[in-house]
């Protein structure tokens, strides 16, 4: 009894945590408000990194691949059509669409630990590169409501 | 001891059920290890639940086969925490549910090195007929398997056992390295232990299309673990070492499968394992317990 007692009052600590964190964060699908800080991130890439060329610029099925790797991984969080929601950032917004390839890879490689974008070092290089042919692919006046339109 | 192990499980397969029919599913990127961790979390908010399984031969001995059922969550991006309930049935002998654990694993690093660390802690409350072999560690070998399950329930263990893993990924290959040290809360010396592991994607380019038999779909590796002693006899003298192939496959349908084969190094070493698991990750379980409780707006 000892040991059910145990497993239970666990399991229920576990659930608890989880419930305590979850409601930290606003329930998804919600439209996103546009702020320009959560782009942040973006200018702390290194200048050399910044720089790197897609070595897939020219691979006629990278968008595609790109586009079925973005539906696996990232739709959950910056939303289908990648117009964002409450848990994760359009990625149609300007700052993305104009930042390097370079930009884009290092972000997918290091993530934003602290602001819960996880680390995606565990696709392989030539996946993180599909993915930045796919995000540099959309089209920017689909962008999230409330963002700015995109420079002509 | 038999019905809460039995009740566990039916809970288990209740959740596996209910994730099935009605919870949106995520694609896991998982490695194919059993033992070795790399330096991957959990993403925020999803749910991962995993049944794994360790058919053992005993010298000596009736074979087992021992289970773990495994609820992992992403509470954030660095932090990772999971609850595992274990049991096991020896042949001729019995059933039985042997305890359970909780790990929770950090990420320090804000950023993506060349090594990366993760610390890892973890609680285990089990009995001492735990025989799911989740990790090799001080002079732990295959003759400690020959007492009864009846004689070695009776045996309480409540430990501590923290790992320091270091994982790198180069080239689509990882390599990770976990060192192990654990106490038992009682009266026991600190135990020490390792595990290695080298794994790859059987292809770094993702398809075009979506696909359940695409190579990069598949990973595989190899692991090694096995004690090293305790505190006061450090070393690698009377203790077990293994070497297991590892084969992982991720579906697109969110379902992940793995199977990894191990082979004992020396006579103190079960002679065979048959390691294979099957897990699936819930999207987003977060948002929707938070939902759950607090209603929609």
């Amino acid at each position: 009894m000892k040991a059910t007692a145990a497993t239970l009052a666990v399991c229920a600590l576990f659930l608890a945590v989880s419930v305590v964190l979850a409601q930290n964060k606003p329930a998804d699908g919600e439209a996103p408000k546009y702020d320009p800080v959560v782009y942040a991130e973006l200018q702390k890439a290194p200048k050399k990194v910044q720089e790197r060329k897609n070595p897939l610029e020219n691979d006629p099925d990278a968008i595609a691949a790109g586009a079925v790797l973005f539906e696996q991984h990232c739709a959950e969080c910056h939303g289908k059509s990648a117009e964002g929601s409450r848990k994760a950032p359009s990625l149609r917004a300007p700052e993305v669409q104009n930042a390097t390839p370079g930009t884009l890879f290092w972000l997918l490689t290091n993530g934003v630990v602290r602001k819960n974008m996880p680390v995606w070092s565990k696709l392989p290089e030539p996946q993180r590169w599909q993915l930045v042919r796919y995000i540099k692919s959309l089209d920017v006046s689909v962008s999230a409501a409330g963002s700015p339109a995109p420079k002509p | 001891m038999v019905s809460t192990y039995r009740l566990a499980l039916a809970g288990s397969f209740c959740l596996f059920l209910l994730s099935f029919c009605s919870a949106p599913y995520a694609i896991a990127q998982e490695s194919p290890y059993f033992v070795a961790y790399d330096h991957y979390l959990e993403e925020p908010g999803n749910l991962e639940i995993e049944y794994f399984s360790t058919f053992g031969t005993q010298r000596g001995g009736n074979d087992f086969h021992g289970s773990w059922v495994e609820f992992e969550y992403g509470a954030s991006a660095w932090w990772t925490t999971e609850i595992y309930l274990d049991g096991q049935t020896t042949f001729s002998d019995s059933t039985v549910f042997t305890g359970f654990r909780w790990e929770n694993r950090f990420r320090p690093l804000k950023r993506e090195h060349f090594i990366n660390p993760i610390f890892y802690v973890e609680y285990e409350n089990k009995n001492g007929a735990d025989k799911i072999l989740k990790e090799g560690e001080g002079h732990d070998v295959e003759s400690d398997f020959l007492v009864s399950n009846a004689e070695a329930r009776k045996e309480h263990i409540h430990e501590i056992e923290l790992k320091l893993i270091l994982s790198s990924t180069f080239k689509g290959w990882n390599f990770t390295q976990n060192t192990l040290a654990a106490k038992n809360l009682t009266n026991s010396p600190w135990e020490f232990g390792y595990a290695l592991g080298a794994s790859r994607p059987l292809a770094l380019k993702a398809s075009a299309k979506r696909c359940t038999f695409c190579p990069q779909n598949f990973v595989a590796g190899a692991e090694m673990y096995g004690g090293l002693g305790d505190r006061h006899s450090f070393g690698l003298h009377d203790t077990a070492h293994y070497l297991a192939p590892v084969l992982g496959w991720n579906l697109p349908s969110g379902w992940g499968l793995r199977i990894s084969p191990g082979f004992g190094l020396n006579d103190n070493s079960h002679q065979f394992l048959m390691r294979w698991g099957v897990s699936r990750e819930i999207s987003g379980f977060g948002s929707m317990v938070s939902r759950l409780f607090a209603g929609r707006k």
